[in-house]
């Protein structure tokens, strides 16, 4: 996909957020938004994956580790063919293979079952670690908040990549700054991220605007060319993007739009899709 | 029995990975930096490419285990039953048992039979813990032949499971031609009329030995070796209770959660049945020998004697 078509379909995929999260009157669309970005990347462009053959052995995985991020997963497997985009409002409703944590025995596509934060992580590491003992190509990567890295087992997860040099896998750390009680830095700072990553002897790419699909695929193309080493790619990003009273917001870490919000979120993210559509 | 070969039921544990190893390339074997104590060193010596040693971080370990299963590896992962069962109980919980993955947690040194390291590595709540989690299966075998049946059964059977084994040697007491280890499946040691002895692990040989002295004192004792906790064999401790009336639950763990927790909430509800739960009550361990902790806690033949006289 062009870099355009990218942006675009990271608009649908926000759109498919807050349907969502306003479906289920719970949820958390902060941290989804600010993820929508590198899960359309991940999923539209550098993943080898088939949603027509969602267990393909030789798939490259993908693990949610901040599993409350739930539906930006589901958002962006509906709208890569996984299963209906119109089931998205579903979420988090009784019987609904939507679970608010993903499921992997639920939903197709869904690779790992998460939720609890650290344990992703270790789970990737686990995948990436299976690929090179039966030295098969495929690749895996996961997503990581920056308040999860607060969890200890993310630095065991970490310190075992990188000594086993699993250049197979990359750990991705969606920086929007912001956790559920305030400002990561104010809470308990993980700061600097970079610098444990590369302590942990991962290869590190920072990536200034993880909202902006070209810094990504600079990103994720000089993760390919890594031999030897992990990759870790921090990127920062804004929580609640492209909706306007979420950007930002702590408090929109885990709350659901009323109908009246949701009509201004889904506006906001139209006049995103327009401007998209004048370049 | 000064005659009986005794054997700890880890060091079966690393006998048998080794020998499954052989039969299975998809066979992988993880430790937490314990490969000497768990004994899964010996499968390590053998298989090297299919040991990994994921250091000191339990819980990475079994998340690992889970992720590795995803991708169709049958991985055993070891470490103490304070750690793998404690420490990591909630990846346990959420990275195994949740999406049912093909894990088997190997967990060497339980109970008080660790001996000297004393309560910190004592683990008696591990079957408690274990058994709140839909879907696990846990194993506690009495011996070397059951141990080694044990892990050959979680090998071949889809989804987690939890093998509980012994540092401490103790007494191989399956070594008959008849032998046959199921899943799920009590085996009854033992016929008697007056009182039932339910037993699992180490006790079920304290348990063979009390209902010997027992018989002595006119006392006709059965006892039935259960060594799947769970699925629990109900059938056979309820026919057993509906025929003796007295039911005795034996075991190295709480009184409070394991085998007699489990053994009272069936007897409970299909069989009620006056019962007495022999183990460790409510209270952590210490440093000493394991033949002089399980005498002070009265888990050995003659304490677990002493204990049924005083109930009956």
């Amino acid at each position: 996909m062009t870099t355009i078509e990218l942006q675009k379909m990271a608009n649908e995929v926000r759109k498919g957020i807050v349907t969502a999260v306003h479906g289920a009157k719970a949820g958390h669309p902060g941290g989804s938004l600010s993820a929508a970005d590198v899960v359309t990347y991940l999923f539209f462009e550098e993943m080898n994956i088939d949603p027509k053959d969602p267990k393909k052995a030789d798939r490259d995985r993908f693990v949610l580790s901040k599993g409350h991020c739930a539906p930006a997963l589901y958002s962006v497997l509906a709208h890569r063919g996984y299963f209906p985009v119109e089931d998205l409002p579903t979420l988090r409703h009784l019987g609904s293979y939507l679970q608010g944590h993903p499921c992997m025995n639920e939903t197709p596509g869904v690779d790992m079952s998460s939720g609890s934060l650290g344990q992703g992580i270790s789970a990737a590491v686990g995948m990436a670690l299976s690929a090179k003992l039966t030295n098969e190509s495929w690749r895996t990567f996961t997503l990581l908040g920056d308040g999860e890295i607060q969890e200890g087992q993310v630095w065991e997860a970490a310190m075992f990549a990188g000594a086993h040099k699993l250049d197979n896998l990359v750990v991705i750390v969606d920086n929007n700054n912001l956790q559920i009680d305030g400002c990561i830095a104010d809470v308990c700072s993980p700061y600097p991220i970079d610098k444990k990553f590369e302590a942990f002897n991962f290869h590190v790419i920072n990536v200034a605007d993880g909202n902006d699909m070209a810094q990504l695929e600079a990103a994720f193309k000089e993760a390919r060319e890594v031999k030897g080493m992990p990759v870790a790619i921090i990127m920062k990003t804004v929580k609640g993007k492209n909706v306007s009273f979420m950007e930002d917001q702590a408090g929109w870490h885990g709350k659901a739009p009323n109908d009246e919000q949701y009509a201004v979120a889904m506006e906001d993210l139209k006049k995103v899709g327009d401007a998209l559509c004048q370049k | 029995m000064s005659e009986v070969k005794k054997i700890a039921t880890r060091q079966s544990y690393g006998n048998a990975l080794a020998e499954l190893g052989n039969e299975h390339e998809n066979l992988y074997v993880l430790d937490a930096d314990l490969a000497g104590a768990t004994q899964t060193g010996i499968f390590k010596k053998a298989f090297p490419d299919r040991f990994i040693d994921c250091g000191i971080a339990e819980s990475n370990m079994i998340s690992i285990a889970a992720g590795m299963a995803t991708t169709g590896k049958i991985v055993f992962a070891s470490s103490f039953a304070m750690f793998a069962a404690g420490r990591a109980f909630e990846q346990v919980r959420n990275a195994v048992g949740y999406p049912h993955l093909n894990v088997k947690i190997g967990a060497t040194h339980a109970s008080i039979s660790v001996g000297e390291d004393g309560a910190t590595h004592q683990c008696n709540e591990d079957i408690a813990l274990m058994r709140t989690i839909p879907g696990m299966v846990i194993i506690n075998p009495a011996d070397d032949i059951e141990a080694r049946a044990a892990v050959r059964a979680a090998y071949e059977y889809v989804g987690p499971v939890y093998l509980r084994f012994g540092r401490y040697a103790v007494p191989v007491i399956n070594d008959n031609p008849d032998y046959k280890f199921e899943i799920g499946k009590g085996i009854l040691m033992r016929e008697g009329t007056d009182l039932t002895i339910v037993a699992t692990g180490l006790c079920v040989s304290s348990a063979l030995e009390a209902a010997e002295k027992l018989a002595e004192d006119g006392i006709s004792a059965e006892v039935i070796n259960i060594h799947t906790i769970k699925p629990l064999d109900e059938d056979i401790i309820v026919k057993s209770a509906a025929k003796t009336g007295k039911v005795v639950t034996v075991e190295e763990h709480s009184v409070i959660g394991g085998l007699g927790g489990a053994v009272a909430e069936v007897l409970g509800e299909k069989q009620p049945t006056l019962m007495k739960r022999i183990g460790v009550y409510d209270r952590y361990g210490e440093s000493g020998s394991a033949a002089a902790l399980l005498e002070k806690y009265q888990l050995d033949g003659k304490g677990v004697y002493a204990q049924i006289k005083d109930f009956i």
